[in-house]
């Protein structure tokens, strides 16, 4: 394990900047988000970012093809996947099992192409939480453990420290560029204090949510709960849950005429959306109760029972503080699951 | 680069026949060799066909793979998508991507089975395929008995093979409806399920329906009043999609993507799912 003073971080960037782009919690006009460093921007590791970092791996905004039609003639233009490395530095545990839950999708039979691409490109160094972020904070809920996050890289900021720890080969790589920088520790006041976030985390507010009945075996159950009927009621269908949800992964495909050609390109939708699934004959959630326990269902029932028990929420509590009516998932397991003691 | 599962491989439209008013049943091939499938299929899979700048959807692929020189899709004019093919000419380039789904079981399941297909309508599209697998390869199946109705005799699809290839073959009886009586008809005339339940039959036998929702409804409750298990029904659906590979989201149905998982199901899976169809 390797420690350097945090006051000498911004040579720590700068050095991993000189071979790959690096991207970290930067804040701008008030708002935290991932960005990419620049000598002099505001890192701001302690805040919880407003977007989660899925869009490195998964832009909201991506091109898949272009075509070059002329009369009646198609002519498909490959897209060019991203080749470049890049270091995406202090990712909460929260948002880094949400890395696991989206390479479910996207790498189970048949690969998506464009974001096992930008998989092979990323290093993670994620930051272990030695307290909540904020009050929102339940991962644990999901059995994430939020002083141990997975990574490339683990790294922990405890006083005027922070700590390296590599954890795969691209980590070792990462760290052996920027070993001259830090000195040798064993880490050794670590341990008291990752016990302390934890029993931190124990106090908060949502950390006593319980999931007993949220899998495939009660699916019809849960699907058939009458509570769907008032929970759904304030919900405006905005869809802001989902695009800071770092697990929502449903997309659009479009093609935009570019004036040169047709681009076809994917972005973020929204299950929320009422034409989500509409066809030319109609769609089958008509209702916005609907939408919504489709959201929820997918997230607590459907993925954990088609990914051994893995829940397709990680409890980073972005929903709870955006959501404008004030509706969001804690409030549905609170309502549809277990009562904990 | 064709190992990504989204860019599709171009085809061309060779003839284009009008079935009814409003199906029109489309010829591609290849483009780069202007022969041949786009790809290898099973009966009951789909595929994503698009004109860029247009659209990108899924149909059935209604020529059976005993078919190898082209693909045929059998498409209703309903949407944007649909209506840009139902005014193209010839020639047109479209590109296609598959296959998609699981297909009927016709190697396994269906295998030495007395059949009955019940279609109504554009539902008869996906059907042919499986039809017509069957009667390339006879010998591997049982009694074929062919139920198919439509609104009026000028919106039956396929009319012309089901006279000269289906009504000829060998132990196939064809059993045709219109909603309401015609001049020039001399057939039956009623709703599929009420002549599913005329027709009466035998409940060892294993049913494939396609056709509208609420013709599906009625014919089960006619099967279920002949004795037949739902175990025994098979049918494939339709939900909007977008990626056809399981993961942009659109036609998840509880613990199944359409996409991936079917079209095809049996009635006693369909059962086991959230009824959101």
């Amino acid at each position: 394990m390797l420690k350097l003073k945090t006051a000498n971080a911004d040579a720590l960037y700068s050095r991993i900047s000189d071979s790959a782009k690096l991207y970290l919690p930067v804040k701008r006009a008030g708002q935290v988000n991932y960005d990419l460093w620049e000598s002099g921007c505001e890192v701001t590791l302690g805040e919880m970012t407003v977007k989660s970092p899925k869009d490195l791996f998964f832009p909201q905004s991506e091109d898949l093809m272009a075509f070059r039609v002329s009369g009646k003639s198609i002519e498909i233009e490959n897209p060019e996947l991203p080749t470049e490395p890049f270091v995406l530095f202090g990712v909460r545990a929260c948002d880094a099992r949400s890395f696991d839950v989206l390479d479910r999708v996207f790498l189970s039979d048949p690969v998506d192409s464009y974001y096992e691409a930008r998989r092979n490109c990323g290093t993670v160094v994620s930051l272990g939480c030695l307290e909540p972020l904020r009050e929102t904070c339940f991962c644990s809920v999901f059995g994430i453990d939020l002083a141990e996050p997975e990574g490339d890289v683990q790294a922990w900021v405890l006083g005027d420290e922070m700590y390296l720890s590599a954890k795969t080969e691209k980590g070792e790589k990462l760290l052996a560029a920027v070993k001259d920088l830090c000195e040798e520790t064993d880490g050794a006041p670590l341990a008291a204090a990752k016990d302390e976030a934890r029993a931190k985390m124990a106090k908060n507010p949502l950390a006593d949510l319980d999931l007993t009945g949220f899998d495939g075996e009660h699916m019809m159950e849960k699907f058939n709960a009458p509570e769907w009927k008032d929970l759904y009621q304030a919900c405006l269908g905005c869809g802001t849950c989902t695009f800071v949800c770092p697990t929502c992964q449903c997309y659009d495909i479009r093609d935009f005429d570019t004036g040169h050609g047709i681009q076809r390109y994917r972005c973020w939708d929204s299950c929320m959306y009422s034409d989500f699934t509409m066809m030319a004959a109609g769609t089958n959630r008509k209702t916005q109760m609907e939408r919504f326990r489709q959201r929820f269902m997918h997230k607590l029932v459907y993925f954990p029972a088609n990914n051994e028990g893995m829940y397709s929420c990680v409890g980073c509590g972005r929903c709870v503080s955006k959501c404008p009516m004030h509706l969001h998932i804690a409030k549905v397991i609170r309502t549809l699951g277990g009562k904990k003691q | 680069m064709n190992n990504n599962a989204l860019i599709p491989t171009i085809g061309v439209v060779t003839s284009i026949r009008r079935d009814t008013p409003d199906v029109k049943t489309f010829t591609v091939v290849r483009a780069d060799t202007g022969t041949g499938v786009c790809f290898k299929h099973m009966p009951g899979q789909c595929a994503m066909l698009s004109i860029p700048g247009v659209g990108e959807a899924m149909f059935s692929i209604t020529s059976s793979p005993t078919c190898t020189d082209h693909m045929e899709f059998s498409i209703k004019k309903c949407g944007c998508l649909t209506s840009w093919l139902h005014q193209m000419d010839v020639g047109q380039q479209v590109t296609v991507r598959g296959p998609y789904g699981n297909g009927f079981p016709v190697t396994t399941e269906l295998k030495g089975k007395d059949l009955v297909f019940i279609a109504g309508g554009i539902g008869l599209a996906p059907l042919r395929s499986v039809i017509e697998y069957m009667l390339a390869n006879r010998a591997d199946y049982g009694h074929i008995d062919i139920v198919y109705g439509s609104r009026s005799k000028e919106d039956l699809v396929d009319i012309d093979i089901i006279r000269d290839v289906w009504m000829k073959a060998p132990d196939v009886d064809v059993h045709l409806t219109i909603d309401r009586p015609q001049d020039d008809w001399d057939g039956h005339v009623g709703f599929v399920p009420a002549y599913v339940t005329e027709l009466g039959f035998d409940p060892n036998k294993t049913v494939l329906v396609c056709g509208p929702p609420i013709m599906i409804k009625f014919t089960l409750q006619s099967l279920g009043e002949l004795g037949f298990e739902k175990t025994q029904v098979y049918t494939t659906m339709e939900l909007r999609m977008k990626c056809g590979v399981g993961k942009c989201g659109r036609c998840n149905i509880g613990t199944k993507y359409v996409c991936k998982d079917g079209p095809v199901f049996r009635f006693d899976q369909l059962d086991e799912l959230p009824d959101e169809y």
